[in-house]
């Protein structure tokens, strides 16, 4: 540093005098970052003729300036864009040797010129966001029908070559989706089974028919409550982790280079994830509500006061092998369904964090949706055929 | 001083402000030991490049200088602040007094390049939006890119941009010492020069002291004042680039009188 630098005083001023009709503005001080904000106002205070005055002439006496950086050059800068603006010759004098590069630097910065973009226009933006939603809905629609065709394509190359087939995968996600969600599941579906029992025992007590709780909680359990409660459970426990994996794979550009090796990121990926939640999904359903019929049972015996055997002769009688095959048939398409949405809002994931997190939520509210959707279409078919 | 058993030369400033110290630094992964009592000075305003072999432990060193790794031992002093026995506040001014630049940019995904700039200057100072915006588009300038980079999110970047954009967030609120993890690398040659200019620029303009991790032998010749290798977990020789190519550690002799930078010299002398 020059021979300055004693004199850097703890404060940043920018001091105006006139001579004639030349303006003479002194710096002086530590025009660095820390006093940016201070300076500021300074700097827009001294770009505008004093009252009544004319001002052909601005000098900018900045050999007072201990210490300079980008933020302090930059403020420099600005002074003389605005005095330039106004047609007056502007000049710096007395600047130390070591700052003119940073100050020369700034006169090459160009401003945008924001004349659209950035400014806030409420209606125009409204419709911008219906348009880009009613786009989303076709494109994730479309999305997911894409992803579907080519999981079953990629399932059919794999029956035609079964040495493809990427079984080490697949167990590792059927023991993250299927194994290690085994306790949760049993512990869920058992606390819904014993409230479905305490609620109907409760209501049913009112018409003296209490024992039809065990025909309500077998039909509910094994149509109904078990399937959904699982395929709910699997779409936020392992449906957002299949969106978090694949976005962030795709955000580090790992399935390009899949892609690049040739391999197909569907078979390497997708397909084993999505067999593993079509075999999970059913395993996991089975144990729920066979869970939340020993819940039920408990309750209807220690609430209720109805005996395990009688509750279980009065099961065997109201419910037929219908109900369960219900329940265990729409499992492995509700698991096809998690897992689709979860692949298509992976693979959907751009660049930033915030879109995986975005994704990720997307998944889960899309797949728990959709199987409620597919739920009710499942409900009128089964009773169409009389099931 | 530990410095006594390398080689060193007499090209040194009279009075050198050691702005980095380091002092017997161990730093571990594991039972597996990288950095092993490695002794380390940078001084005010020097352009230090910090070679060694891939995974010597150049970005480890880097990374527990800045306070991202823990150390076994050692002590380490920033602005003569040891950062060990720094108050919470002390470390804050150190690091508002210091930028990084990581070997992948590691710009903030979900922001826009302006708004990577303009965070730190929005934490630490609180000044207009309308300075705020200013600013953001002289750093761009000053690492030479075009103001409407500022608008892109990182992922719409290419491999150059993200590292100047990388550099502009390290300069954003003008620090005296700035770390650069391998800044050259993925860039192609005449981008990689330019870099290089621009860190010497910046550091002639703003008086910057320079950590640089680099494999790039242009950048060596051209912008450091002093070179140190690492290897084995220890500086092996530490000075400018004569001491360098007097070198007679074998590892020191390959890298900078070997086949590859002996075309590089003579690429040079015809350019
Ligand atoms: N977080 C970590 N955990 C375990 N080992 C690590 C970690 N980071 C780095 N290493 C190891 O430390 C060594 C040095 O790494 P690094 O400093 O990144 O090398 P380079 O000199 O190429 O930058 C390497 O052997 C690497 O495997
Ligand atoms: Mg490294």
């Amino acid at each position: 540093m020059s021979a300055v630098t004693g004199s850097a005083s703890a404060q940043a001023t920018l001091q105006g005098a006139m001579e004639g009709d030349r303006l003479r503005l002194t710096a002086a001080g530590a025009w660095t970052a820390d006093y940016a904000r201070t300076l500021e106002p300074q700097i827009d205070a001294q770009s505008q003729p004093p009252r009544r005055k004319t001002v052909t002439r601005v000098e900018i006496e900045t050999s007072r300036i201990g210490q300079l950086d980008t933020f302090g050059a930059w403020l420099i800068e600005r002074l003389m864009r605005a005095w330039q603006a106004r047609g007056v010759t502007v000049e710096v004098t007395g600047l130390p040797e070591n700052y003119r590069g940073l100050v020369a630097e700034m006169n090459q910065v160009k401003l945008e010129t924001d004349d659209d973009v950035g400014r806030p226009r409420p209606l125009r933006d409204a419709f911008a966001a219906i348009g880009r939603a009613v786009y989303e809905i076709s494109h994730y629609a479309t999305g997911f029908l894409q992803m579907l065709g080519a999981v079953l394509v990629a399932m059919g190359r794999v029956i035609v070559r079964p040495q493809t087939f990427r079984l080490t995968s697949m167990v590792h996600h059927l023991e993250n989706v299927g194994w290690r969600a085994v306790p949760i599941v049993l512990l869920i579906t058992f606390l819904v089974g014993c409230i479905v029992a305490q609620q109907g025992i409760f209501q049913f007590r009112k018409f003296g028919a209490a024992v039809f709780v065990i025909d309500m909680v077998g039909v509910l359990v094994l149509r109904e409550l078990g399937v959904l409660i699982v395929c709910i459970m699997v779409a936020g426990r392992s449906g957002s982790a299949y969106t978090a994996e694949l976005g962030s794979m795709k955000m580090r550009e790992e399935i390009d280079a899949l892609r690049t090796m040739g391999f197909d990121p569907i078979e390497v990926l997708i397909l084993p994830r999505i067999l593993a939640l079509i075999i999970a999904v059913p395993i996991l359903t089975f144990l729920g509500s066979m869970a939340a019929l020993y819940g039920g049972g408990l309750v209807a015996w220690l609430y209720g006061g109805i005996a395990p055997e009688v509750f279980l002769s009065r099961l065997k009688e109201s419910i037929s092998l219908d109900h369960f095959k219900v329940g265990m048939i729409k499992a492995p398409f509700m698991a096809l369904v998690i897992g689709i949405v979860a692949c298509v809002q992976g693979m959907e994931t751009k660049g930033s964090a915030e879109s995986l997190g975005q994704q990720t939520t997307a998944s889960v509210v899309e797949s728990i949706f959709l199987v409620i959707v597919l739920d009710g279409f499942f409900a009128i078919f089964f009773a169409s055929i009389g099931m | 001083m530990a410095q006594g058993e390398r080689e060193e030369t007499a090209i040194r400033p009279a009075h050198p402000e050691t702005v980095i110290r380091v002092r017997d630094l161990v730093v571990g992964f594991g039972r597996k030991l990288i950095i092993n009592h490695l002794d380390l000075d940078v001084y005010r305003g020097q352009i230090l490049g910090f070679v060694g072999a891939s995974g010597a432990g150049k970005s480890v060193t880097m990374r527990t200088v800045i306070g991202l790794l823990p150390k076994r031992s050692g002590t380490i002093e920033v602005f003569g602040v040891n950062l060990d026995t720094a108050t919470p506040e002390q470390r804050q001014a150190v690091e508002r007094r210091w930028g990084v630049l990581f070997q992948n940019g590691a710009l903030f995904s979900s922001l826009t390049v302006r708004q990577n700039i303009q965070f730190p200057m929005r934490e630490y100072l609180r000044i207009s939006e309308r300075l705020l915006d200013e600013l953001a588009a002289a750093k761009l300038e000053m690492v030479g890119l075009r103001p409407d980079v500022g608008d892109k999110y990182p992922s719409e970047l290419s491999g150059g941009m993200t590292k100047r954009v990388a550099l502009a967030r390290a300069l954003a609120l003008d620090p005296e010492i700035v770390f650069l993890d391998e800044p050259t690398s993925g860039l192609d040659p005449i981008g990689a020069g330019d870099f290089d200019e621009l860190i010497a620029t910046l550091q002639r303009t703003l008086g910057l002291t320079v950590f640089m991790v680099t494999h790039d032998l242009d950048s060596l010749h051209t912008v450091c004042d002093r070179i140190a290798v690492i290897g084995d977990g220890k500086i092996l020789v530490d000075g400018p680039m004569e001491t360098m190519l007097a070198s007679d550690h074998p590892w020191v002799k390959e890298y900078f009188s070997g086949k590859r930078s002996r075309a590089h010299a003579a690429r040079r002398r015809s350019a």
